[in-house]
Order: C-alpha cells, then structure tokens, then sequence
C-alpha cells in the first residue's frame, strides 16, 4: 500500500517538475509548481513527517505559489516569453542536473555518508507523534529561536511596507 | 499509521472524482450545437479590449508578502495547538508574546494603509 | 520548565532594544515629528547599555557565562563587551541619522525601528550559543539591513544597492544554513556546547558531513563580513546605500558577523583549528591586500571608505587566525576603535555632503582646513587612525592583533599585515593632503547640525582616549574573552 501510494505520488511530482520547467506560459508553470508542492506534501506524510507536510502545503502550496502569481501580475504583459538563453548555458545546466544526480544516486546507493543520529529517533516520534513532538520541543528547549522568528517576521512586514508601499 | 489517513484519502479520491464525473457526464447528455456567438469567450458580456492580462502596480505585492508573514504565523500556530495539552499555562504565554510582536507588525502595516486594495 | 529557569534578566539589553524598536514602529504612526523618534531609539540604546553594565557587575569574578533559553543564548563577557560595540556604533549611527535623513527627504520612523531591530539582532549573534539562534539573528541583522540600504527609495542607486545586498545576502545564508544542517547531521545537534562535547568523544576522527557544513558555514561568514573574495558587492551595496547606513552596517555588520564566528570557531570547533586556521590565513591574506590595493585607485570617498572597510575585516580576521586570548582580546579591542573611526569618519561623510550625495569625490574634500578646521580636523584623526599611527585607536587594535599573530607563530601573516597598512597610509594621508594643501574649488563651509556634531566628537573622542588610555580597555577585552577559552 505504503510502495503505491509512493510510486503514484512520486510519478505526478516528476511530471509536475517537468511540466514546470517545459511549460511556455509562466502561469501555467506556477500551477504545476502547486502540484508538485502538493504531491510532496503527500510524501512527506507516508515518511512519518506530518509537520513538514503541513508547512510544505501552508508555506509553498499557499504561500510561495501566490507570491509567484503576484509577481506574475507585476511583469508587463506579452513579455514574460523573451528570453534569450545562450546555448552553453543549457549545456551547463545538463551538466549540473546529471552531476547531482549522480551525487544523490552514490550516496543514496552506498550509503557512505551516515550522520549522528539525535535525540529524536523514528520510534520515539512515532510514539508521541511528529507535531506533537515538534511543539514539545519547539516551546521549551526552542523557545527563543521561536520568540525571534516572531521579530524576524516582525522585520519582514516592515521591509515590505518601506520598499514597497508609495507613500509612507 | 497509514490507515490513520483512510478517511482522508477517501476525501481526496471523492473530491477528485466529483467534478470529474460531473463533467463527463454533461459531455455525454448536453446536445451539441455550436455557433459563433456561442464559442465566444463572453456570450452576454461586453467583448475585452487589448491584452486581458495587464500589469499590476508594485503595491499590490505588499498585500501578497504580508500575507506570506501571516502565514508563515500559522505554521507556528499548528505544533502550538497540537502539544498545548502538554504544554500548559506556559505555551499560552508564549504564543501571546509571538502575536503581540506580530500584531504590533499588523497595526504598523494597517495603519500604513498596506492592506487598502487601491 | 519555569520563568526563571529562562534567566530572562541576562537577556534584557537585546529585550530593551527589540521593545524599543517596536515602541518606536508604534509610535511612528501616531506623531509628526520624527526626530523625537530618534531620542527615543537613544533612549533605548542608553538604557540597554546601563543594563549590559549591571549584568557585568553582577559577578564577583568576571569569569561567567549565564546560559539562559536552555543554553539557546549566553549572557558572558564577550557577548557584553560586543553589546558595548554595537550599542555605540548604535548611539553614533542615530545621531549621524537625525538631520541626514531630514536633508535626503527620506524622515521615515521606520528608519531608526530597523536600525534598533538591526542592532539587536547583532547583540543576539554575539551571545548566541546556538546555531539556531546564530541563523536567526543574523537573518533579523540582514533583512533589516537589506531594507535600510534600500531605504532612500527615490534613489535609483540606493534600491539597487539593497538588490544587491539582498540577493548576495541570501545567496550567503542559504550557504550558511546548508552547513549548519550538515553540523547537525553530522554531531546530531545544534548547541554550541553539545557540538563541544561531541567532538571531544570523537576525538581527531571526523566525518565528511561536519567538514563540508564547516566549510559552508566559513563561505556564508565570508559573504557577511566580505572577505576577498566573496566581497564583490561590498563596495556598489556601501556606496549606494545611504551614507548613514553604510557608517551602521559596515561596523554593525562586520562585528556581529565576527562575533559569531569569533565564538563558533574558538569555543565550538578548536579541536578542527588545524583545518580552518589555514583557510581562515588564505582569506586574510587576499581580504588585505585586495582591500587595500583597489582603495587606492579610488577617488570617491564613501568607495574608498567601502575597499578600506574589506580591507579591515583582513586584519581583525588575522586576531581570529591566531586563536589564542592575545588574538580575541585584539579582535575586540579593535572592533570597538573601529566603531569609533569608521563611524566616525562616515559622518565627516555625511557633513561634506549636500542634498543627493553629490560631494563625495575626493576634490570636494580640498581646502576644507581652512573652510571648516573642526571638521577637517576630526576627519584628519579618523584617517589617522584608520591607518593605524600612533598614539591613536587604530594603532593600538593594529598592535595587538599582529603582536598575538606572533605569538601564535603567524610571523608572516603578521608581516603582510604591516606592509598592508603601509600600503593604506597612502590613500588615508591622500584625504588629509586634499583637506589641507589643496586649494578649495568650492567656499561653501558644511554646515554642521548639532546631532551629527556630536556624533563626530564623541567619535573623536573615543578615538583618541581609546589610543591614549588603551590599557584599562585591553584589560576589560582580555577579562570578556576569559569564557572563550574555558577558563
């Protein structure tokens, strides 16, 4: 069960990927990025990793996906189809795609590099649940990353009302 | 742990399939006469003049980067919920002074007049 | 878990600013007048500074470290002796601020709300314990940074001064957290002294992972501090942003990107000194020579101020190559002179200049002797400094960093280290020969507000006392860095 799920997700995020890089039209290609955002979120979740599922749904299926169409909506109309891509430069980008390919595929194959595992292993999150653990953890031990990342967001909305807003 | 996730794929697979098959089924039963002004993109509206798709002013992009700030809030918000059980009187606490700072960021882009849709 | 548990007294100073800031954003939209939000944000700087004060005090011996947030952050005496360093380069950027910001019509209150934010985010990365919080805070520091450089929005120059910056920037942090995430995979966690005790188990054997996320860790430092060569966009981000802001970041910045680096480097990563000491050598080396070689080729002050800046991060690194007290004694000693005279010299900037920046060429500093003897006088002690004569601030951080480069065998970076500022005195002694032996070409004296005056003077001031009494200082350096080196 767990194998088809995977093969079924995993298929529609390659088809996704590649209709995001081969779509002409950039909204079209925003729309796949949702699907493939989603289709992740569905992997996420068959590894047992039900938070990141829900970022990876709330922050890029919902939140990245719009800002691309905004940025869409800002470029001139008619213009987003101009580009001029110098050949070796599609060459390189091959180039780069195969060698991390073969970078991921020799690991991924002979397992040469093996981290230190930390305090959080399979078995316990299964036992308390990944979100729960995460919100455990998240705050106690973790608190004052997490206060900052309030004043980080703080910065983030102040940054964007003074570059963007016409008059302050 | 999967089957935690029955009714939920259920859901997905129902949610799928309903327009799917709404539409099919209106392809098979509608009768198909088709005709100039039927195939038009606007059968009793005005017709669009010029490009449908015209640039937008920058400010509109505030609206979308504040609403990734709150977003992103809401990703917080889950764990949050999820461990208050264990958490208690604490975690409230916390998640107050993690919205007051934020809130504080809402009036500033509110009274900015950031979230007017001009 | 409880209240005290947290120590939330040891983390007051970064508290005070960030609660500043926001009174500051608050109060923004409800007054006219903006400059009173200035001595608001002085207010709050102040107040941080007489609490960083009270926790030093607060110890019998000054050998202490207060972990506080479980062990996220740190209240010891190098993260308040670089709280002193940020809150003067702080203090001196607000009152640089004040009329600065009136004359380029750019009076927003978000200005000093981003700068307090800015400056606190920098005293969290000097007492962060945590990779975690390091990440954070120099996300909170850059983000504001990037906005501030943006922040004359009329200024085609100054938006694309913050596009560059900002996207460098995050080119460096996406380097900076990719090491990070492969320190945690390879010792399993994100705290500083955890990563310690780790290391010490697995004595001189080491993974591949934790050489890579240390390499990548060192690019993201580099980009953030600009060293040669990931310092490409120092000089277009410091010429273009405002003047005022480039006198605040390029100390501000430079300093907490030091101070983080200062703590990982010598207390979490000392048993893999062997392997980043020689990479760290390679940088100083280039950072210098390069900083100073392009500087002489400049003719706009505010571009010379930028390559002579690169050029300053070669030095201090030099402190940190040495690794031992002498060296972070050094390196914080010199942080603080460079407060004073950078500042310092970027505000003699901003005194020169006129409505759109236009007088920044080095002609536009001739005669000002004899048009304005105060002014050229006090940018004659910055240069002075910032060459490193004797008996001023400069000399004296100059003097110890070399001197502990020594020490710890680095003869010859120490040697390059002297040539390099042989080499600057060149194009510093250029500015002082323009200001007094060259005819004016323009009579008009600057005026002088009386905030930006006193920015200048107690610039002057620290860097003159700072070079006549620099002992009482080094004593209070040598005494910060005592819990580096667990003592």
């Amino acid at each position: 069960m767990e194998l088809a799920l995977f093969v079924v997700l995993a298929v529609i995020a390659v088809i996704a990927a590649a209709g995001v890089v081969l779509s002409k039209k950039a909204a079209t290609g925003a729309l796949f990025l949702l699907l493939n955002f989603c289709t992740l979120a569905g992997l996420y979740i068959l590894l047992n990793a039900q938070f990141i599922a829900v970022a990876q749904v709330i922050i890029y299926a919902g939140a990245i996906v719009v800002l691309f169409l905004f940025v869409l909506m800002l470029l001139s109309p008619g213009k987003e189809e101009s580009q001029d891509r110098k050949p070796y430069i599609r060459v390189f980008a091959v180039f780069l795609a195969v060698l991390m390919l073969g970078e991921v595929g020799y690991v991924a194959f002979t397992g040469v590099l093996s981290g230190t595992p930390g305090q959080y292993t399979p078995e316990k999150i299964a036992e308390v649940g990944n979100v729960q653990a995460i919100g455990q953890v998240l705050f106690t031990d973790f608190l004052l990353p997490f206060e900052l990342a309030s004043v980080l967001l703080l910065v983030g909305i102040v940054g964007a009302v003074v570059l963007a807003k016409r008059e302050l | 742990m999967l089957s935690d996730y029955t009714f939920i794929g259920i859901f997905v697979v129902v949610a799928i399939a309903f327009p799917i098959i709404a539409l099919a089924l209106a392809f098979f039963v509608r009768p198909k006469k088709p005709d100039a002004v039927k195939s038009s993109t606007y059968e009793c509206g005005l017709e669009t003049i010029g490009e449908t798709w015209v640039q937008f002013r920058v400010q509109y992009y505030v609206y979308a980067l504040v609403f990734v700030v709150f977003d992103i809030e809401t990703v917080f918000l889950y764990p949050w919920a999820v461990a208050y059980n264990k958490l208690g009187l604490f975690a409230l606490v916390e998640m107050f002074i993690f919205l007051a700072i934020l809130v504080g960021g809402l009036i500033y882009a509110w009274r900015k007049g950031a979230l007017e849709w001009v | 878990m409880n209240i005290s548990s947290l120590n939330l007294t040891a983390i007051a100073p970064q508290i005070i600013i960030i609660i500043t800031a926001l009174v500051v954003l608050l109060a923004e939209l409800f007054t006219g007048r903006k400059s009173l939000l200035a001595y608001l944000s002085l207010l709050g700087i102040i107040v941080a500074a007489i609490a960083s004060w009270y926790i030093w005090n607060g110890t019998e011996q000054r050998l202490f470290a207060v972990p506080m947030f479980q062990t996220m952050a740190v209240a010891d005496g190098y993260s308040l002796f670089l709280n002193l360093v940020f809150l003067v380069t702080a203090a001196l950027s607000v009152l640089a601020s004040i009329n600065y910001l009136v004359r380029e019509r750019i009076n927003h209150g978000e200005y000093y709300a981003l700068l307090l934010l800015a400056t606190g985010g920098m005293m969290l990365m000097g007492s962060a314990t945590d990779l975690m919080t390091v990440f954070l805070a120099l996300e909170i520091l850059s983000i504001s940074l990037y906005v501030l450089a943006g922040f004359n929005r009329a200024d085609l120059k100054s938006g694309e001064s913050a596009l560059k910056y900002f996207l460098l920037g995050a080119f460096a942090s996406g380097f900076l957290l990719y090491g990070i995430a492969l320190i945690y995979g390879a010792t399993g966690t994100t705290n500083l002294a955890a990563i310690v005790d780790f290391l010490k188990g697995t004595g001189p054997m080491r993974g591949t992972y934790l050489f890579i996320g240390l390499g990548l860790l060192l690019v993201g430092f580099s980009f953030k501090i600009a060293l040669v060569p990931f310092h490409m966009w120092t000089p277009d981000v410091y010429e273009g942003a405002p003047t005022s802001v480039t006198a605040f970041m390029s100390v501000g910045a430079k300093a907490a990107g030091f101070a983080a680096l200062g703590r990982l480097l010598l207390y979490a990563f000392p048993t893999l000194l062997g392997d980043w000491v020689w990479a760290l050598a390679v940088l100083s080396v280039l950072t210098m020579t390069l900083g100073n070689l392009t500087a002489l080729a400049q003719t706009n002050v505010k571009r010379m101020l930028a390559y002579s800046s690169i050029a300053h991060a070669g030095y201090i690194l030099i402190g940190l190559i040495a690794a031992n007290e002498a060296g972070m004694a050094g390196v914080l000693f010199y942080l603080l002179a460079y407060a004073f005279m950078n500042v310092g010299a970027f505000a003699v900037v901003i005194a020169v200049g006129r409505e759109g920046e236009p007088n920044l060429e080095l002609s536009d500093y001739a005669g000002l002797g004899s048009r304005q003897p105060l002014l050229a006088a006090a940018m004659a002690v910055f240069m002075f400094s910032l060459a490193g004569v004797p008996p001023l601030a400069g000399f004296f951080g100059k003097l110890y960093i070399f001197s502990a480069a020594v020490q710890a065998g680095f003869v010859a970076l120490a040697i390059i280290g002297v040539l390099n500022s042989v080499v600057s005195a060149f194009f510093y002694l250029r500015v002082i020969v323009y200001m007094y032996m060259q005819k004016p070409i323009v009579e008009a004296r600057p005026v002088l507000a009386p905030p930006l005056a006193l920015a200048i003077a107690l610039a002057v001031l620290g860097t003159i006392g700072l070079g006549l009494l620099p002992t009482p200082f080094l004593t209070l350096a040598q005494q910060s860095i005592a819990m580096l080196f667990g003592a």
